[in-house]
């Protein structure tokens, strides 16, 4: 009984390290298809992954309209403080109170592009970006309002 | 036809005609350091590319491409920065043994060479003890570990050492033993004679399973006589960040680096003369015709491609298993490498005895 188990594990150790180096001496053999890019000769024509995570954008369609309600979840979901949300009250032509976003303040500094916040959104207002040259000279720089000047809540987003 | 023979006949004829016989040796000792000197460094360029390449093209990249055509400098660029870096003594490091350790690790490294036949009559002492001669003295490189990693007066580099020296102990046994299959069918200890015995084909392909079997345990025991992945735990870069050569920089750490690379080229060149003939071109039993036209191939290119296939192999092995714990690894030498290659001689004996070799 032992003896069978002995030689069985000395074949399946034997199987599976041949299956792994069948498969490193496929890659071995198949180098055209390089998965490395060769980041500053190619800056121009850049072929990055769909969900790269670069820094957190906020989209905004042609009539400068965002779909940021100002819930705060995507403040409350990071881990690090990365995002402060500043309200402001806005008054409905019935004369309503309504809650809206005045700033959206984004510490690039802070962010370790985990993408927490993107998932919190309850209604995609903000993405993650494909950009990583981030390199400023100063650290004010970092510290980014995401709400474009003049833009308002897209009508029907609650 | 190009020998290498030839031209060392001819060299030695003039200096024995031009100097006196104690001068003419003198001279020759010269001579072969300075060929040795120069395989070391060649070899350490080399291998240091080659490694590069086959670990990015295994890992679907490019690997080094900016240095020279095709990045085939690099190596020669990273010789230069590590001659110009300064080779720190630590303060509470021993620093006559610290500095004394990466010199023994290279002279190891440098007297194994001595027997090993690189081509048709071409080896710097044929000696007819060559096995035993170098598997005494690659054991010594031990102590060269050992020294280093005591005298650098660090924890990681002292467990680094300790791991080394309990691990090349170990595997030292079945190296021996996967060594000793062959010299049970030669019944000759000399490599010399070992490459002669292989006129009609390599061992591997002769000695039938024992000796395919002695050839894989002879691969694996190597690969962790040398400290190479998967058996790197001397140097385990994420728990001991270096290991035994922690402390050093610089040249003396290039030494190290150097060692490790020529162990390796020594290791195959050893295997490659056990199993797969040396610089013995590729025979076929009695087919004079096809025997003939593999003699046209020089023998050094035999010597070199085969070492080299076996390089590569190890290097493949590097790049696809992960590394061992220290209990898998002493488990896998005394549970299985052990008692199989013991068995295994065993049978071999049986072979050798019976002539069911060809």
């Amino acid at each position: 009984m032992f003896i069978k188990e002995y030689f069985k594990d000395i074949y399946s150790a034997i199987r599976s390290l041949l299956v792994g180096m069948r498969r490193t001496g496929y890659y071995f053999t198949h180098h055209k298809e390089i998965i490395t890019q060769q980041y500053p000769d190619n800056r121009l024509e850049l072929n990055l992954p769909e969900r790269f995570r670069g820094e957190v954008v906020m989209t905004h369609d042609e009539a400068n309209e965002h779909a940021c309600t100002g819930c705060s979840a995507c403040e409350l979901a990071c881990p690090n403080g990365t995002i402060k949300i500043i309200n402001k009250f806005d008054i409905s032509p019935e004369g309503k109170k309504k809650k809206a976003i005045d700033t959206f303040v984004y510490h690039l500094e802070l962010c370790t592009m985990c993408g927490l916040c993107v998932e919190a959104c309850p209604t995609d207002a903000i993405k993650m970006a494909n950009t990583f040259e981030h390199s400023v000279y100063t650290r004010g720089q970092l510290t980014k309002q995401l709400n474009k000047p003049d833009s308002k809540l897209r009508a029907g987003v609650e | 036809m190009f020998s290498l023979e030839s031209i060392t006949t001819l060299v030695q004829d003039w200096l024995n005609k031009t100097f006196p016989p104690n001068l003419a040796l003198f001279f020759e000792f010269v001579i072969i350091g300075v060929l040795a000197i120069a395989l070391f460094a060649g070899l350490g360029l080399v291998l240091v590319i080659m490694e590069r390449k086959v670990a990015a093209w295994i890992q679907i990249r490019l690997g080094p491409n900016r240095v020279g055509p095709k990045g085939m400098f690099q190596s020669l660029a990273d010789t230069v920065k590590l001659i110009m870096k300064e080779g720190l003594t630590p303060d509470g490091a021993d620093k006559f043994l610290f500095n004394l350790a990466p010199y023994i690790v290279m002279m190891v490294a440098m007297l194994v060479l001595a027997p090993i036949g690189f081509a048709k009559g071409f080896h710097i002492w044929d000696i007819n003890i060559g096995v035993l001669y170098v598997s005494a003295i690659s054991s010594v490189s031990v102590i060269g570990i050992l020294m280093a990693g005591w005298a650098s007066n660090n924890k990681y580099s002292l467990l680094g050492a300790m791991r080394s020296g309990a691990q090349m102990v170990s595997y030292e046994l079945s190296v021996g033993l996967s060594v000793l299959s062959i010299i049970v069918l030669t019944g000759s200890l000399g490599l010399n004679d070992i490459v002669l015995s292989q006129q009609d084909g390599w061992w591997i392909f002769k000695g039938h399973i024992p000796a395919i079997i002695s050839f894989v345990i002879f691969i694996i025991a190597v690969t962790a006589e040398t400290n190479r992945a998967p058996f790197d735990l001397a140097e385990a870069e994420s728990e001991l960040t270096a290991g035994f050569h922690t402390e050093y920089s610089g040249m003396k750490f290039a030494l190290f680096f150097l060692a490790e690379y020529i162990n390796i080229f020594i290791v195959c060149a050893i295997g490659a003369t056990l199993f797969l003939g040396g610089w013995m071109p590729f025979h076929i039993g009695h087919w004079e015709a096809f025997n003939h036209v593999m003699d046209y191939i020089p023998s050094f290119l035999w010597f070199f491609g085969k070492t080299f296939f076996l390089i590569f192999l190890i290097m493949w092995f590097r790049w696809t298993f992960p590394r061992l714990r220290v209990d898998q690894l002493l488990n896998l030498e005394w549970k299985y490498l052990l008692p199989i290659s013991m068995f295994n001689l065993i049978l071999m004996t049986l072979v050798s005895i019976k002539g069911w070799h060809f």
